[in-house]
């Protein structure tokens, strides 16, 4: 086992050197450009980057394994929250086009810390080695926390950046702490030699403890409930792209490692901590979001209600439950980056308009616009013909399966709930009477492909969700397999 | 037996450290109380067997760190130099805690010493190994780090960057 890299093991991390690499372009073509024309060059380089990315990630799901000793596994489930988060990423640049020169943002770094951020994400996911995982996640995360704070013009942006920096970092040490225990208890940091520790007939009671403390880090990251309170906050202060970002590809990275853990590692105990915080996340979340009046922080309190759909799903049988939850994310990661490009588009200088009462008579003033928003909202609810529906049927079928009626029918209450505060949204842009004095400017390029990538994504999920559906069940089977025989083993990229 | 109260004794005076780190008003103090946090931790290091570690331990952290450390809290405090008789937690606690702490390693010295070397752990102690674990099993993990690096330096130039509005564009749209 001594030796060199081979070729092999660079192709496992492909995607990753790839989006490394066009960040550092992105750097050092900074201070080159003209501030102003930056902007759009940079973000162009940016894109670009995402985009081979995603190339990469399809590449690399030709040549499934390990790399680099066992630190990386690039299979079925690797490639699909690969190509997610790269594609979140793409949309993402493209939404912030726009922004950034309506809100007058200097824009090197804030494209290279995207793409730097998506390292992190692409490395969590398919990383097989709580080390590993670590450093993966400190990079998405403090990424993350940078972005939060970009808008330096206002106080609330400096103060979602230092509030979730410091809350962040706390949970941080909560995962580290449980990574050790870990080590503690089974003598590896590697997912593939803690499950065999962890199948013998005497789980070690620090085991339990390890599990429960990870899980702590990784909720404060899926922003499930009790480890929330950031939520709200920060998405009201982050610009708004980048909230469609945090929302989505970190969650969607989080929720893989959470999944591997979990279920590639067999966790014990992991039963009653998914229940309540399921419960929790939905129940606390719809309930906040019914109070909003500004349409980031609702969508925030949507957001934790979203993590417990999705957790619903963990508590469900193996198989059924890791395919319903990758399927969940994917479906949440088109709406919601979808309903955020287009807040960030409304928003306007400043982000002066984001309350709900803003909102009011948009139907008129801006037809397209409108009624691309309500379809995403539609699709939060969970509205057939959506991916919403699909993704809420599969969460919800598999707790059937599982015998977690309780849970099922406190997830279709919550569900009922949530749609009063989404046709809210839709109400008061289609029935209230206008205010002429927000500005409404045309769709730009940039701002129409974003919308048009979500809205065909949304669409796509809930007409015909067989295929991803499919590719989802095949790797998470693969998931699944003892380590030996799922190397092997390869699954067809769903294309 | 011996090594296992060695063991407790600067496990306790780490965590004592570590809590005094905490409550400590003036940062000088805290820094100081963090000497004896990162020292106590190297010798729970050796305890364990990795005597490598230990030594980089005292010599990074103990030293080259807590050297920066000082540096940065006495140039941020510049000006505000005051005369103090130290402070209430080290008369109180401090030099009662020394020396029950020194009294219990020279019992525990005493008491164990007949019972046999003090036995080493089993974590991979000699700089070979550690360098067969970081270049070649670690080596993903520890080449990453210099991108989490570069993530963190783009962070303190952007945060630190001022309030500075791009002209060119303000002079052209107002």
């Amino acid at each position: 086992m001594s030796g060199l890299p081979q070729t092999a093991d660079y192709v496992r991390i492909l995607p990753e050197l790839v989006l490394s690499i066009f960040g550092i372009v992105v750097m050092l073509l900074e201070p080159l450009f003209d501030e102003r024309r930056s902007q759009r060059t940079l973000g162009s380089i940016a894109l670009i980057g995402s985009l081979v990315a995603i190339m990469a990630s399809v590449f690399q799901a030709q040549n499934p394994g390990f790399a680099f000793w066992n630190m990386v596994r690039v299979d079925g489930f690797s490639v699909f929250f690969h190509v997610l988060v790269t594609t979140i990423a793409a949309v993402v640049i493209l939404t912030s086009y726009e922004y950034m020169s309506v809100q007058r943002i200097r824009a090197g770094e804030y494209y290279g810390l995207i793409l730097f951020g998506t390292v992190g994400m692409c490395l969590m996911s398919s990383a097989v080695e709580l080390v590993l995982i670590f450093i993966a996640l400190e990079i998405s995360s403090i990424s993350t926390y940078i972005l939060a704070g970009f808008r330096r013009r206002e106080a609330a942006s400096s103060e979602a950046s230092l509030k979730y920096f410091l809350l962040g970092s706390f949970a941080t040490a909560f995962f580290l702490y449980g990574v050790a225990l870990m080590f503690g208890a089974t003598g590896s940091t590697n997912i593939d030699k803690i499950s065999p520790a962890l199948e013998q007939s005497t789980v070690p009671p620090l085991a339990y403890l390890a599990v429960a403390l990870m899980f702590v880090g990784l909720g404060f990251k899926v922003a499930s409930a009790p480890f929330h309170i950031w939520t709200p906050d920060v998405y009201e202060g982050a610009p708004a792209p980048i909230v469609g970002f945090m929302s989505t590809a970190p969650k969607a990275a989080a929720f893989a490692v959470l999944l591997r853990i979990l279920f590639e590692a067999n966790a014990p105990g992991r039963f009653w901590l998914i229940w309540f915080s399921a419960v929790l996340s939905m129940c606390l979340g719809n309930l906040g979001a019914l109070v909003q009046t500004n349409v980031k922080r609702l969508l925030a309190y949507s957001s934790i209600a979203h993590a417990g759909y999705l957790l619903v799903a963990f508590a469900a049988a193996p198989e059924v439950g890791v395919s319903a939850a990758m399927f969940y994310t994917a479906a949440y990661a088109a709406m919601n980056v979808g309903a955020f490009a287009v807040i960030s588009h409304f928003a306007n200088a400043g982000e002066k308009y984001v309350t709900l009462d803003d909102y009011a008579g948009l139907g008129r003033r801006s037809p397209v616009l409108a009624a691309t928003l309500t379809i995403f909202l539609l699709s939060l609810i969970g509205i057939p013909a959506t991916g919403g529906f699909f993704a809420k049927f599969y969460v919800f079928s598999a707790a059937l399966k599982a015998d977690l009626v309780g849970l099922t029918i406190i997830g279709v209450i919550n569900s009922a709930v949530a749609a009063y505060y989404y046709l809210r949204i839709i109400v008061v842009m289609y029935m209230r009477e206008s205010r002429e004095e927000i500005p409404v400017r045309g769709i730009p390029l940039g701002l129409g492909t974003a919308l048009v990538v979500s809205l065909a994504a949304t669409i796509y999920l809930g007409v015909l969700p067989g295929r991803v559906l499919d590719y989802a069940l095949a790797s998470a089977n693969q998931l699944m397999q003892t380590p030996a025989s799922a190397a092997a083993a390869t699954v067809n990229p769903g294309r | 037996m011996l090594h296992l109260a060695l063991f407790s004794i600067f496990g306790a005076i780490c965590v004592a450290g570590a809590v005094n780190v905490l409550i400590q008003r003036h940062p000088i103090n805290s820094a100081l109380s963090l000497i004896a946090v990162l020292a106590s931790l190297a010798v729970e290091y050796l305890l364990l067997g990795a005597e490598f570690l230990a030594a980089v331990q005292v010599i990074v952290y103990a030293g080259a760190i807590m050297v920066l450390f000082v540096f940065t809290i006495m140039l941020l405090n510049a000006g505000e130099e005051e005369r103090t008789r130290g402070s209430r937690v080290a008369i109180v606690f401090g030099i009662p805690g020394m020396l029950v702490g020194g009294i219990l390693v020279a019992w525990a010295l005493l008491r164990y010493s007949g019972t046999g070397p003090v036995s080493v752990g089993v974590l991979p102690g000699p700089p070979n190994t550690i360098a067969q674990l970081l270049f070649h099993d670690f080596l993903l993990p520890f080449e990453v780090t210099s991108l989490l690096i570069l993530i963190a330096i783009m962070g303190a130039v952007v945060l630190a960057r001022g309030e500075e509005t791009p002209r060119p564009a303000t002079k052209e749209q107002g």
